[in-house]
């Protein structure tokens, strides 16, 4: 049975896609002290961890209600190897979209290839009702790519997603919680929607055994530029990027002698370093008014 | 869009831009009240706006927000364009970049700045795609090349805070950044700054909105390290949360808010608002305690500017000591609370009313009076007085206090941030 097959069958069901990308950890990357440069050997590969709770959300939506959960990503041809993983946790299909014509590409121009690779995933495998995003990924820390692909697609938009609340397929609503820096804010919208994950959002399922050997033996369907016929060639890569690296540099940490505080036990120790910061003049700088 | 190209002094083609001029700031607001970043941001955007000798702009969108159009003037715009609509209320991505689309292809800044928070890149990364333009995020410094390249050096850290990288955008106009907050200095509010407001009309209309707002959950209690003054931070050295309750204190003490390094809250320790730092906040207040934080670089890039560093650490050759003004090396279960007894005495004894901060000296001084008078004396009131976050004192008369300054407090942030 092919694919398009597979979809029919399925068709009373949404149809989920889950944006990941293959990321250093770049929390284990160092710079060099000698170089003052990124020393990106050894640096284990990853998926993205933000991306991984929105494919989370997306499961838990198919076990409760029904999906079709596709992820797909834009990288190299090592990037196989996230995808299995998320077969591992549970995903239907994988796809790979992978050619050296999308190399170099900032957020604009990876949003225009998801885009299009969405697009291809509907005529495959129906359309799209909701597609996760991480919040951001940890080697690029933009989180422009999620609302870059909703404005592309016509999506609604909801980001910074802590809570998924409620999904009502009939009605076509979704209902969720936007973590913001001053609390929560309860929305809800129609679909199709993007929704852009944090790790809030729930706790990622270890892979089972099944998934496993699923994974082992699968093979991700692979998309190049050659399966895109409407592709504009301006619009990705090196060229269809409009932000460009100038430098890079490691933040001189400015170093000051600072003056240490001794004594012979802690309250003289905190009594010497109060009178330094109030001679300092904290009080005044703080506003703090202090009666003469 | 036919555009004329031109050979730039660098030898490249460039397309010709000079139809675009001008510095824009987005206005971030809820409830009518702007976000400090906003402000922040017109004081970096005039230095900017300065040095290509074009003028800042500032857009304010929301409901009865014209307010905002005024206070935009105070802080050093030299015109505001408002969108006040009711269907503008609350955020919503779709409506709202919809105006700013509209304001952006008319009015052709060629810089536009949002605050890097979840609204800001929510909405500028919807705006970015539809113009299309470039977008560098969460900047942290910025400066412009003069004229004739007029470009924006949009720089931001890289690779979890060890790397700093500058982002250009050459080829499209405007050039767009989101940036963080309690990066940028905000210019001190003017009042006889009065600037034109250019009103703009939102064209979206509620019923092609799919979006509903339901509620709006504010966390008062959730810190706010960016606007902090004083910042009390743990780190590994703490050895779990209970510590943080020790730090909490000195943190009360000193009306000051509590933070923690990542290696503390990837511990599990502390909520992640609290972090400093690598994929945390930058901050840059008055006063920084550094309690059992070792000093790495993904933590001092978000801290180094801090007025006056205080590090305690058990280990004399910890990193942190390299930055710190004040350096103590010892037992931090010994010394913090000692610290905390010492600011006490101190602020005790000079009878401090923290009124001054309030907006309003004489009500706040009254009301924290009033407080004292059912508690032990001047010194016990005037602690709380200068707490915002310490209403859970628990002392019976403290509260009274606590929750007379939780008004002066709210009325010292309206009156901030207008």
């Amino acid at each position: 049975m092919d694919r398009k097959q597979q979809a029919k069958r399925r068709d009373n069901v949404l149809h989920i896609v889950v944006c990941i990308k293959q990321v250093p950890d770049s929390r284990e990357i160092r710079i060099d002290p000698k170089t003052n440069t990124l020393i990106r050997q050894g640096v284990p590969s990853i998926v993205n961890f933000y991306d991984l709770h929105g494919l989370e959300e997306a499961l838990r939506i198919k076990e409760q209600i029904g999906a079709r959960v596709t992820v797909v990503t834009m990288g190299p041809p090592q990037a196989e190897k996230s995808l299995k993983e998320c077969i591992s946790l549970g995903a239907d299909e994988a796809v790979l979209v992978t050619d050296r014509g999308f190399a170099g590409a900032d957020t604009l121009a990876t949003s225009y290839v998801l885009a299009l690779a969405i697009r291809k995933a509907e005529q495959e495998w129906g359309p799209v009702d909701i597609v996760f995003c991480g919040k951001q990924t940890l080697d690029g820390d933009t989180g422009q790519v999620g609302p870059g692909i909703a404005c592309r697609l016509d999506l609604e938009q909801l980001t910074y997603v802590g809570k998924v609340r409620k999904v009502d397929p009939e009605k076509r609503r979704i209902t969720v919680e936007r973590h913001l820096e001053d609390g929560v804010e309860v929305v809800e919208t129609g679909m199709p929607v993007l929704v852009t994950a944090l790790k809030e959002l729930n706790k990622v399922r270890r892979a089972s055994l099944p998934g496993m050997i699923r994974a082992a033996r699968y093979k991700p369907v692979i998309w190049t530029t050659a399966d895109f016929p409407d592709l504009d060639r301006t619009k990705i890569g090196l060229k269809g990027s409009p932000t460009v690296v100038a430098k890079q540099w490691v933040p001189e940490v400015r170093k000051i002698d600072g003056e240490r505080i001794e004594g012979d036990s802690p309250e003289q120790v905190a009594e010497q370093l109060v009178e330094k910061l109030w001679a300092g003049g904290l009080p005044e700088r703080l506003g703090w008014k202090v009666p003469s | 869009m036919a555009v004329a190209e031109e050979k730039n002094t660098a030898g490249e083609t460039a397309p010709d831009w000079s139809d675009y001029r001008g510095v824009m700031v987005v206005v971030e607001q809820r409830a009518g009240v702007a976000k400090a970043v906003s402000w922040q941001l017109l004081g970096e955007g005039r230095k900017l706006a300065d040095k290509l000798e074009t003028r800042l702009m500032a857009l304010v969108l929301g409901h009865d927000v014209e307010h905002l159009a005024k206070e935009a003037g105070y802080y050093g715009a030299d015109e505001v364009y408002l969108c006040d609509a009711p269907e503008l209320k609350d955020y919503r991505t779709r409506p709202y970049s919809r105006v700013c689309l509209k304001v952006i292809r008319e009015v052709k800044p060629e810089i536009v700045l949002f605050g890097a928070t979840g609204t800001g890149r929510d909405l500028a990364g919807a705006i970015a795609t539809h113009l299309p333009t470039g977008l560098t995020a969460d900047t942290t410094i910025l400066d412009v090349e003069p004229h004739p390249s007029r470009l924006l050096l949009a720089s931001r850290p890289a690779f979890s805070e060890k790397m700093m990288a500058t982002i250009l955008c050459k080829q499209y106009r405007p050039q767009m950044a989101t940036a963080r907050a309690g990066v940028f200095q905000a210019l001190p509010r003017d009042e006889s700054r009065q600037a034109p407001i250019i009103r703009v009309e939102n064209e979206m209309r509620e019923e092609d909105i799919a979006a509903r707002v339901l509620e709006f959950i504010g966390e008062t209690g959730r810190v706010n390290l960016e606007e902090a003054e004083i910042i009390v931070a743990g780190g590994r050295g703490l050895g779990g949360p209970e510590a943080f309750g020790m730090l909490k204190e000195l943190a009360d003490a000193l009306g000051g808010v509590v933070g923690a390094s990542r290696a503390a809250v990837d511990a599990g320790w502390i909520s992640h608002d609290h972090q400093v730092g690598q994929t945390g906040h930058t901050v840059r207040p008055r006063l920084y305690f550094a309690i059992g934080i070792s000093g790495a670089v993904q933590h001092t890039v978000g801290m180094s500017n801090s007025e006056v560093i205080v590090a305690i650490n058990r280990d004399p050759e910890a990193p942190i000591f390299q930055i710190a003004h004040y350096g103590i090396v010892g037992d931090l279960f010994k010394i913090v609370p000692a610290i905390t007894k010492a600011v006490k005495k101190k602020r005790g004894l000079s009878g401090i009313v923290d009124a001054a901060r309030a907006g309003e000296p004489d009500a706040a001084a009254a009301r924290a009076e009033t407080a004292a008078a059912g508690d032990g004396g001047p010194a016990e009131a005037a602690m709380p007085g200068e707490v915002p976050a310490a209403g859970g004192t628990g002392e019976g008369g403290k509260n009274a206090a606590a929750a007379a300054t939780e008004q002066a407090a709210t009325g010292t942030r309206e009156e901030e941030r207008g």
